[in-house]
């Protein structure tokens, strides 16, 4: 049998997405009217009138909506998706304000013309009278509490969060040493190339739905829609199409335009598409990752953390219908690959009127890490000891798994690591850097004028969270095989993995697999594709479908080659006696026998019936616990989540004129257990660190005190280039997960998580400056070397 | 991000182009290589009613170059005067000002005298028009005149033209002999406006600097130009080597005349630091292409 699984085998969906054939959502619905809407410009401010008069001459106008317009289900708040105990002051949107807006982005009126440039023009005609508010912009003002988000929320707080183990406090007070800072992270978002974008079609005769939507859930969006718009969930289709990104956005659902453009098709009965522009997608969907931490270490003289104490403020935008994942994620991914004796993490999570913070790639785990990290340099460097023996003297120790961090992880389980070696891992990074010789590199740029710094950041991540995926596999009678799993897909290269896993499972070419996500009329049951679970979820879900799929072939083919199970093989879509090729039937000719058939409708069937086992008249055709068709359907489902590491290091120079940046070295050491295909984990890789270098270097959400995003454009949000991203060194370690049968662990995330970190201590290595907020351009570090206070006595090293 | 209506006129000569611009007056914006106009129209930020594109417009596309200037037509991409090797060899400064601006496709598209036109404080071309002491022809249906880069340059965004009035092309002489040139920027990522850039132009006379001379973008509402001979007499140079300049003194003496300001991607005081460090860098860069032609008098093939 040929390794399929394993193997880096070229994506087979790229040959589609890179000639321009792939099927994005506004290559669908060419015909169908357009929506725009009108949204909020004021960061705060009540809706006092919506006057339409001036919009309703426009040539092409079909309708206008407003909340008014709104009833039932829809009329209420959108779905808190994920509560939690400690969200005490959960707050959601209405589809369309009813009222009031917190946001500048937030839609006010739903225009539907025949085409984008009718709807704009119309929405550009519609007058709105505002009350302006005062807004609450920034975690500052919002922990201030002098203005309020809610007005019923009198300190801005929408959850408490608390996650400890261990007395801190005492540890604190025993400690030798303590450190205590405060660290800030600024905003960030997704920002797939593809915005958000829905295409709805309305059947009147059959009284059913079928709805396009470039989301990250498309089983998720269908109960969503059915329950809004008080449909029964079979008269609703999501198909998922090829999705150009998502990253974390298009994981939240029902976005109001998900639920308004089914609604419109409905209502007019016409096909109705809505694509989000650029700017929409900036203020008008979602960002991530400011927050401000105040932190105490207590360590030993050998640089051994004894307590870790963590107060942050969370900054949660206006409305939180995504619970307080991220900051459930931040509190207990924070801890990496350490064992603090003592822990305490309280984290407040803060309204402000600005657009929602939901899970952007990595979710609230670079902050995490950003403190622990930091936290390992700051006591590096207090002691005078190199960065990496102060990691390797906290590290949980291979004969420690499963490790109990004493924490309640996002799926509500103990937070309990399965696998890793971490010092493995920082052994690798250290020989795959260079990292002892750096000394060498660096006074070797010194005589040359030049001036470099390395960095370390080490991180661990829970991944393929829960509750489950299915499977479903089928052996058509042409051979070909059909898989197909209800999460989404978003580029990551499923249709390659999962085709990998079932080729290998069940015995077939690769190229006989077929591959299907996120498409309900395929596969009813799902939850989504996010928090690197698909490989983990829907992999082993497939893995298991596949295993009972060739457990049926090899039973058939049984009964009909008059052998026993136990003798057969199936080799390239063959099944076989072992070492008696002629022995044999095509999977194709199992599957046909597996549908006991009146009709010979074609050759197969004919051809077939000369395998048909022996009539038995006392046997039903189909055995009372058997069905027919060579098919499965199979969930997987963990009890706890899987915990990928990695630990990266990053060589910087820095150019003391300009105070710019470059990044010479980015190395990554990386452990997802069993890879089933090293090129997608690399490539994973690369674009996680790509968005760390944007996180660390580049990306910030320009507020003005308004509230009005400053910098609402490709041109102004500097999300980097190619030209941008170091070329990136890549080792793997493989330890395999025990939880589940494929021994894999998840891999979409890593690459984004130390890179703040990372890039942070580099820098700060080559300074000698305190760094200690994110991300650092070029003219925050010439103002921090004009004014940093601990400079002088750091010096430069 | 979709314009609102707007009538679209494709003029195939100068004549029919200025005519209609005459007619639409007010009302009318030219369509050069849409690289700026296209986004600030999706974007709703401006909304003229007529749209003269001027692509079609026979003759246009011209770079021209004699032993003194080099000419460049509206239609001329960026990409036609940086790959121009006869414009090179008579001002160099183009190439190494437009190797600066955006990225290749955005370049194909893009026309030098459109981005003179456009007018933005950060775009390179309008330092080189300035340190050039060149001109732009503008014509319309009553005639053409040639205004300098001081009088074209009205403020950010904003140049001299009137209604019914387009640029027909732009003219970058040549230096004096001996001169050679820099361009420097500062930008946040590879292709970016600049935070800060420089153009510079030393010229070496008998073996000693006799002039320096600097334009500047992104630090105030124009290209600024800058004269720092002064700061850098003394400055000797000798079998290519340059000696016994202060730039340095150069890059003090521009940053008090400039008076840049903050935005989301700088502070004020950062964009002059970078004032005095580009400039520096770039008359050292500058003094340095100047020192060959002079000891060796190699003629450049054009
Ligand atoms: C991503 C990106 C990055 C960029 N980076 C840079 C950069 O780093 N540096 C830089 O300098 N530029 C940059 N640009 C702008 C680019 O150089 C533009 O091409 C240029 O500014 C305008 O040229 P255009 O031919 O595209 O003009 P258009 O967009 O067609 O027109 C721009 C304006 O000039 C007017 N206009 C154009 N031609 C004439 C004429 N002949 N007579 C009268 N008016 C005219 C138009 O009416 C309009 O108002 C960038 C553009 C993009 C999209």
């Amino acid at each position: 049998m040929t390794q399929i699984f394993g193997e880096p085998i070229t994506r087979r969906e790229d040959a589609r997405l890179t000639t321009g054939r792939g099927r994005f959502l506004d290559d669908l619905g060419r015909h169908a009217l357009a929506a725009a809407f009108v949204r909020s410009p004021h960061a705060h401010a009540r809706v006092r009138e919506i006057d339409v008069t001036a919009a309703l001459d426009v040539e092409g106008l079909i309708g206008i909506y407003t909340y008014d317009d709104l009833d039932g289900p829809l009329a209420e708040p959108l779905p808190l998706l994920i509560p939690h105990p400690t969200l005490t002051a959960g707050r959601t949107a209405y589809p369309l304000a009813n009222g009031i807006v917190r946001h500048v982005g937030e839609p006010i009126a739903m225009v539907v013309g025949t085409d984008r440039y009718v709807a704009e023009d119309v929405a550009g005609l519609i007058e709105v009278t505002y009350e302006p508010l005062p807004p609450v912009v920034g975690l500052t003002a919002s922990r201030d509490g002098d203005l309020l988000v809610h007005d019923d929320l009198p300190d801005n707080v929408a959850a408490h969060l608390m996650q400890q183990t261990g007395d801190v406090d005492a540890e604190l007070a025993a400690a030798p040493n303590t450190v205590t800072f405060t660290q800030t992270i600024e905003r960030s978002a997704s920002m797939p190339l593809e915005g958000r974008g829905v295409y709805a079609r309305w059947d009147a005769q059959d009284d059913s739905l079928r709805v396009y939507s470039s989301t990250q859930t498309s089983t998720s969006v269908r109960a969503a829609i059915a329950a809004k718009l008080e449909l029964s969930p079979g008269k609703v289709e999501v198909i998922a199409p090829d999705v150009g990104g998502g990253f974390g956005v298009k994981i939240v659902h029902p976005w109001p335009e998900e639920l308004l453009i089914p609604w419109a098709a409905r209502l007019l009965d016409r096909e109705v598409k809505w694509v989000e522009d650029r700017r929409e997608h900036f203020i008008s969907s979602a960002h991530e990752r400011g927050q401000i931490q105040d932190i105490t270490a207590g360590y030993d003289d050998e640089g051994r953390l004894l307590a870790l104490d963590v107060r942050i403020w969370h900054d949660h935008g206006a409305y939180t219908p995504y619970g307080i994942i991220v900051p459930i994620i931040t509190s207990t991914q924070l801890l990496g690959p350490y064992k603090p004796r003592a822990y305490r993490c309280a984290i407040d999570s803060m309204y402000t009127n600005t657009v929602i913070v939901t899970p952007y790639r990595g979710a609230g785990r670079p902050q995490g890490c950003f403190a622990m990290e930091r936290t390992m340099d700051r006591i590096a460097d207090a002691l005078g000891l190199d960065r990496a023996v102060v990691r390797e003297r906290n590290l949980i120790q291979p004969d420690e798994f499963p490790y109990d961090q004493g924490l309640t992880f996002q799926d509500g389980r103990p937070l309990i690591y399965d696998s890793g070696d971490y010092p493995e891992s920082l052994r690798m990074i250290r020989e795959l850097v260079g990292w002892d010789d750096f000394e060498t590199v660096r006074s070797q740029a010194a005589a040359e004028g030049r001036t470099v710094g390395i960095g370390m950041a080490c991180y661990v991540e829970g991944t393929g969270v829960g509750p489950y995926e299915g499977g479903h596999v089928q052996v058509e009678n042409s051979g070909r095989v059909l898989v197909s799993t209800g999460l989404t897909s978003q580029g990551q290269g499923h249709e390659t993995v999962f085709a990998q896993i079932v080729a290998q499972e069940l015995g077939v070419p690769l190229d006989d697999v077929v591959v299907t996500t996120g498409d309900t009329r395929r596969f009813g049951y799902a939850v989504g594709t996010f928090a690197s679970r698909a490989a983990v979820m829907s992999g082993n879900a497939v893995a298991l479908a596949a295993r009972n799929v060739r457990a049926k072939a090899l039973r058939i083919a049984a009964d009909a080659l008059e052998c026993s199970v136990d003798d057969l093989d199936i080799i390239d879509g063959v099944v076989q006696v072992k070492g008696d090729p002629s022995a044999a039937m095509a999977l194709s000719t199992v599957a046909v026998l597996s549908n006991p058939l009146r009709y010979a409708f074609d050759n197969a069937a004919r051809a077939a019936t000369q395998f048909a086992p022996r009539a038995d008249p006392l046997r039903a055709p189909v055995d009372e616990d058997d069905e027919p068709g060579l098919e499965n359907r199979d969930y997987y489902s963990p009890i706890r989540s899987t915990f990928a590491s990695g630990m990266h290091s990053a060589v910087v120079e820095i150019d003391r004129d300009t105070c710019e940046t470059k990044i010479l070295r980015y190395a990554v050491v990386h452990d997802c257990g069993n890879l089933i295909n090293p090129m997608i984990v690399e490539g994973q890789i690369h674009g996680g660190v790509a968005q760390g270098v944007g996180g660390a270097l580049y990306e910030v959400m320009h507020y003005d005190e308004h509230g009005q995003l400053l910098n609402a454009s490709f041109m102004d949000f500097l999300m980097p280039y190619a030209t941008e991203i170091p070329h990136i060194e890549t080792a793997h370690l493989q330890t395999p997960s025990p939880l589940n049968p494929l021994g894999i662990k998840g891999a979409g995330e890593a690459g984004v998580i130390p890179g703040s970190a990372c890039l942070a201590s580099a820098i700060e290595d080559a300074l000698g400056v305190r760094i200690s907020a994110m991300p650092v351009s070029p003219s925050d570090l010439f103002e921090l070397l004009a004014t940093d206070p601990e400079r002088t006595r750091r010096g430069s090293r | 991000m979709k314009p609102p209506a707007f009538t679209y006129h494709a003029p195939e000569s100068l004549d029919e182009a200025l005519g209609v611009l005459a007619e639409v007056g007010e009302d009318g914006k030219v369509l050069a290589g849409g690289q700026s106009l296209v986004p600030i129209l999706n974007m709703r930020l401006a909304a003229p009613a007529h749209l003269v594109d001027i692509n079609r417009v026979a003759g246009l596309s011209t770079v021209d170059t004699n032993d003194t200037s080099v000419t460049v037509g509206a239609t001329a991409r960026h990409t036609d005067v940086e790959l121009d090797d006869a414009a090179y060899g008579v001002q160099p400064l183009l190439r190494q000002a437009l190797r600066l601006v955006a990225h290749p496709v955005i370049r194909n598209r893009g026309t030098t005298v459109g981005s003179l036109a456009h007018a933005d404080p950060a775009g390179e071309m309008t330092a080189v028009l300035a340190l050039t002491r060149g001109s732009v022809r503008i014509t319309s249906g009553s005639g053409s005149r040639n205004v300098d880069a001081t009088d074209f340059f009205v403020g950010p965004l904003e140049c001299c033209l009137r209604a019914g009035e387009m640029v027909e092309s732009a003219t970058f002489p040549a230096f004096p002999a001996g001169t050679g040139s820099a361009f420097i920027e500062v930008a946040r990522r590879h292709g970016d406006y600049a935070l800060c850039g420089v153009a510079a132009a030393v010229t070496v006379l008998d073996g000693a600097v006799s002039a320096a001379r600097a334009a500047y973008i992104s630090v105030g509402p124009t290209p600024l130009l800058v004269d720092l001979t002064d700061a850098v007499a003394g400055g000797a140079v000798s079998g290519g080597a340059v000696s016994g300049a202060d730039w340095a003194a150069a890059g003090r003496l521009a940053q008090s005349q400039v008076s840049p300001e903050a935005d989301i991607h700088s502070t004020a005081s950062y964009r002059r630091h970078l004032v005095g460090v580009l400039t520096a860098r770039a008359l050292a860069e500058a003094a340095a292409a100047a020192a060959p032609t002079h000891s060796l008098p190699l003629r450049r093939s054009g």
